[in-house]
Formats: structure tokens, C-alpha cells, sequence
């Protein structure tokens, strides 16, 4: 089973310590694609940690019958049949969300962030703990993608969670802005999303160097950040 | 470069005492674009300087450097008049505040301040605007508009609505749309003829200024502020691929003189494209630099959507010109050029 330290340590390298978005900078393509609003960033990352959580059980329990040498084209089989599940309940239940995320759902397949957990994780280690593994890199990538996003339609349109109606028919985008802000573009179109993703990983460097010079330790090592798509 | 041994003659320069100049070479643009439109161009000045001052000290306060040396060096000033030269006179406060504030805090000092900025600020600030706002950056008053000067202080301060009087096109882009609209079927020295929109050269009024530009450029070439290259191979790129459009089918193509006396093209090669900190720094790279420029700029503006081009050339240009200075490094003195 799992012990309570290894929950604390998975969940907080997925929520926080090992951030998909703001620390390993993985899946840039959809970060920048989808979260021109809140609503699409969060829908995404309940999708991928759909994929992630499913992927995570499947190949951990298989990952002593997969031979090593054919283990990628193994993982992204396995991976695409569950995002193509995905794909299709997306598009039979949120039909309209579906038409907004259009080709990035399908797309989960070859995101580096469902690969490396996979790689990394999975399938090295038991399905309870890969699951979880799973759940909480989709929880951070949720967080940082709902945050970006909600900063960029707010920056962009003045609104916040545009498109809710997609998914609760019954609820409205809030205004938060005056109906006479002129929108600022630039965040909606990519630059936005770069100059904004920045200035989060830039927020997040500082709350590591803050927290060690309270600890009055050495900071930690400068963040690699290898970059994919 | 050659290098002597001591003793050396002191030069009397300071980066305060650089763009001090090159604000005063500015005046000359600044005055003939104040008697073209009045002085809403001066009310911009001012508000971009505060805004750039503004940042500025904020920026420099959480970084926790010294305010007094880097406020009083002017760089800031240098870039928010070019700013405000670059956008529309009647433009409403603040978006020319949006600008300069993108352009000191993200362009110049995320990079780490004066001297490290990989993109000239200002254009950056112009490249934000035109970006986001298009709208608004495409509305330039048209010539022979006379508001008073409260009226042009009430519409800047966004108090009184902004009229389609307000909303003409710049030469520039008035040509481009007439001629694309037209399909072929308009020449441009009918377009010319036309004596509201032009003058002797390019647009009417809007040619002085630029002239206004070239004088205080060739001022500040005479002080050595900067080197001819830049300019020369701006100007000389943008003459070679108008002229040869213009002689392949002048219909179709204005003369050279018009695009060099049209837009930001005379402001971009004398202060913008010169700039020694996002430009190139060895002799054949600024000619590769400031060639770059007026190709871009022509193609830009002639072919691309938007007005002008001289913003998006000299951002493309700071983006090459690490890798330009790379290739042209002189050869050592002493030592045999391998190339």
C-alpha cells in the first residue's frame, strides 16, 4: 500500500515541487493554445489527469510485462487508446467545449507531460502510487493552466471563466472589468501567454529563494528548465 | 580599434550627456510634428516621460538599485519620446501610458536595465500597441484638423468623444488601401495628385517632419553620437528595392523619395535602427544591420497588413544582430583577415 510520507512526497511534487507547467515547462503547445480562458485551461487538465490517472494504473500494472526496448511504442498505444475513450466523451457530453479544445484533446497523446510521468514514474513503480503520480501533475498542470488562463482573460477581455456556459448551461462568464475596457490583445495571442508563464515561473523562483533564506540553508540548485514542443 | 598606452585624453561623455543630445536632435522633428498637429504631440511627450520615469523608479526601487544615477541618465526619456513620436498625437493617455510602461518595465528592465535590453524599447512599446489596440493605433488625425488646444488635451484625457475626424490614415497606409482597393486600376501619381492627403515629396505636412528627423540625424552623425553605417545602409537598402519596384512599374510602386519621407522610416534609421545597445557593434555588421532595416521596413509596409514597417524590421533586425556581430568580428590587428 502506500504510506503517509509517500502521498505528502508525490502530491507535493506534483502540485508544487515539480510543477508540469512552471518547473519542467512541459506541454508548452497546449499551455499556450488553450488558456486564452480559465475555463479551457481547467477542462484540458481534467482531461489529461483523466489520461494521466488511467495511464498511470494501466502501465504500472503491465510495467513487468512490457519488454524494456519496445516500452515507447507500448506506452503511447496505451496512452492513445485511452485519450481517444476521452476524445469521444468530450465529444458526446461537452460537444461545444469539445469544438473550442478541437485538435489539443486528440493531442494528449504525444503532450510530453502524460510520456515523462509515464517514463519517469509509472513504470517504475507500483499502480497505487503511479495513479496517484498521475492525479497530482494533472492538479498542478490545473492550477498553473486555470491561473494563466484567468489572468489572460482577465488582462485580455476583462472577464473571468468565458465559456462556463459550455460546460454548466446555466452559469454566465463573470464581468469583472467595466464593460468599457478596451481589452488588452496582446494576452489573449501567444506573446501574452509567454510574457505571463514567465512572469509565474519567475513568481514561483521567488517563493523558493524567499522560503530558503528564511530557512537560512543555501538556496536549491537553479530550476532546470528543459524545454519540449 | 586600436588600443594606445596611457596617457589618454579624456573625452567629455557621459550616457546622460549622450541622450541629452539626442533628445535635442529630436527637437527639430519635434517642432515641425507640433506645427503639423498642434500640441497634442508635446501633451504625449510629457505624459510618456512621467510614465517612463514612473516605471523607471519603481522598477529600480524592487531591484534596489541606485535611483538617483539611473533616473537622471535620460535613457528612459530617449525612449519615451520615441514613443510618443511613434504613436498618434491624438492617441488617448493611456495607451501611450500602456506602451511605455511595457517598454521600461518588460523590454528594459526584466532584461536587467540600460545597456542589456536585447529589443529597443520602443519599439517593443509600438509593437505591444499596434498588436492589441489596433484600432486606436491607426487613428491619426487628419491634416488641416484644427482643434484647439483644450479640445486636444480633452480628447488625449479621453473627456470628449473621439470623432471620425480624429480617425484618418496615415499616407502611408491611405496609399496601400487605395491601391490595393483598386485592384490595379489607380496609378499612383493620381493618388499624389491628391493635394489634401499629399504634399511636394509624401504625405502632406507629415514630409517636413520627416526632414525634421533627418536634420537632427545628421547633427548627431556630426557629433559623432553615431556612425554613418546604419543610416547609409538603411537608407541606401530602402532607395534599392524601392526604386527597382518603382522603375519595374511606377504605377503601381511609389518613388523611393516617398517612402524615405513617409512614416517612421527617417526616425528608424537615424535614432531608432542607431541604437548601440539592441544594435549591431562592428562596422560590417551595423551596414548588415541597418540594410536589414530598410528592406524589412520596405517590404513590411508595402506588402505586410500593417501601416508601417519600421517597428517589426528593427525588432526582426535585434533579434539577428547577436549572431551578425558574431560573424563580422574584424580581424585582430596584426593578424591576416582568413576570409
Amino acid at each position: 500500500m502506500i504510506t503517509r510520507d509517500e502521498f505528502k512526497t508525490i502530491a507535493g511534487n506534483g502540485i508544487w515541487k515539480q510543477n508540469t507547467s512552471i518547473v519542467q515547462i512541459l506541454g508548452l503547445c497546449p499551455l499556450l493554445a488553450v488558456t486564452t480562458n480559465a475555463v479551457n485551461g481547467i477542462m484540458l487538465s481534467l482531461a489529461t489527469i483523466l489520461v494521466m490517472a488511467l495511464s498511470g494504473v494501466a502501465i504500472a500494472s503491465l510495467r513487468n510485462l512490457i519488454p524494456h526496448e519496445i516500452r515507447i511504442p507500448v506506452f503511447i498505444l496505451i496512452v492513445a487508446a485511452l485519450v481517444t475513450v476521452v476524445d469521444l466523451l468530450f465529444n458526446a457530453n461537452l460537444h461545444a467545449l469539445y469544438l473550442v479544445l478541437g485538435i489539443f484533446i486528440p493531442l494528449i497523446v504525444t503532450n510530453c507531460i502524460v510520456l515523462a510521468r509515464v517514463e519517469a514514474f509509472a513504470a517504475k513503480n507500483p499502480p497505487l502510487q503511479s495513479t496517484l503520480d498521475g492525479i497530482f501533475m494533472g492538479v498542478g498542470m490545473l492550477w498553473t493552466l486555470g491561473l494563466l488562463g484567468g489572468m489572460r482573460e482577465l488582462l485580455g477581455n476583462g472577464t473571468l471563466f468565458g465559456g462556463i456556459d459550455m460546460v454548466f448551461p446555466s452559469l454566465h462568464p463573470i464581468q469583472v472589468l467595466p464593460e468599457s475596457y478596451p481589452g488588452f490583445l496582446l494576452a489573449l495571442l501567444p506573446p501574452g501567454a509567454f510574457i505571463l508563464l514567465g512572469c509565474m515561473i519567475a513568481w514561483k523562483n521567488w517563493m523558493e529563494a524567499r522560503a530558503a533564506r528564511r530557512a537560512q540553508t543555501k538556496p536549491p540548485a537553479p530550476v532546470a528548465t528543459a524545454g519540449c514542443h | 580599434m586600436m588600443f594606445a598606452p596611457a596617457p589618454y585624453l579624456l573625452k567629455d561623455v557621459s550616457v546622460s550627456k549622450v541622450m541629452a543630445q539626442v533628445c535635442l536632435a529630436l527637437l527639430p522633428g519635434i517642432v515641425a510634428y507640433a506645427w503639423l498637429v498642434g500640441p497634442a504631440i508635446l501633451f504625449q511627450l510629457i505624459i510618456a516621460s512621467l510614465a517612463a520615469l514612473g516605471a523607471e523608479a519603481v522598477m529600480l526601487r524592487l531591484q534596489g538599485k541606485p535611483l538617483a544615477m539611473f533616473l537622471t541618465d535620460g535613457s528612459a526619456i530617449v525612449s519615451a519620446w520615441l514613443i510618443a513620436l511613434t504613436f498618434p498625437p491624438l492617441a488617448p493617455w493611456w495607451l501611450v501610458v500602456t506602451g511605455t510602461v511595457f517598454a521600461i518595465v518588460i523590454a528594459k528592465q526584466l532584461y536587467g536595465g540600460l545597456g542589456q535590453n536585447p529589443f529597443n524599447p520602443a519599439m517593443i512599446a509600438f509593437a505591444v500597441c499596434i498588436v492589441a489596440f489596433p484600432a486606436l493605433m491607426s487613428q491619426w488625425p487628419s491634416v488641416g484638423l484644427q482643434l484647439s488646444v483644450s479640445d486636444q488635451l480633452q480628447v488625449i484625457l479621453g473627456l470628449m468623444p473621439r470623432v471620425d475626424a480624429l480617425s484618418g490614415a496615415t499616407p502611408l497606409d491611405a496609399m496601400k488601401t487605395a491601391l490595393k482597393l483598386a485592384d490595379g486600376n489607380v496609378e499612383v501619381s493620381h493618388l499624389l495628385a491628391n493635394q489634401d492627403l499629399y504634399g511636394n515629396f509624401a504625405g502632406r505636412g507629415w514630409e517636413w517632419v520627416a526632414v525634421g528627423y533627418l536634420l537632427g540625424g545628421l547633427w548627431m552623425w556630426q557629433r559623432k553620437l553615431i556612425t554613418w553605417h546604419v543610416p547609409t545602409a538603411y537608407v541606401a537598402a530602402l532607395v534599392a528595392i524601392s526604386g527597382s519596384l518603382w522603375l519595374y512599374n511606377p504605377a503601381q510602386f511609389a518613388n523611393p523619395l516617398f517612402h524615405l519621407l513617409s512614416g517612421g522610416a527617417m526616425l528608424g534609421a537615424f535614432f531608432i535602427a542607431t541604437d548601440p545597445v539592441s544594435g549591431c557593434t562592428t562596422p560590417r555588421g551595423k551596414l548588415i544591420f541597418g540594410a536589414g532595416c530598410g528592406l524589412l521596413a520596405y517590404i513590411i509596409r508595402v506588402f505586410g497588413g500593417y501601416p508601417d514597417g519600421v517597428a517589426f524590421a528593427v525588432l526582426l533586425m535585434n533579434l539577428c544582430a547577436p549572431v551578425i556581430d558574431l560573424l563580422t568580428q574584424p580581424p585582430i590587428f596584426g593578424m591576416k583577415d582568413k576570409s
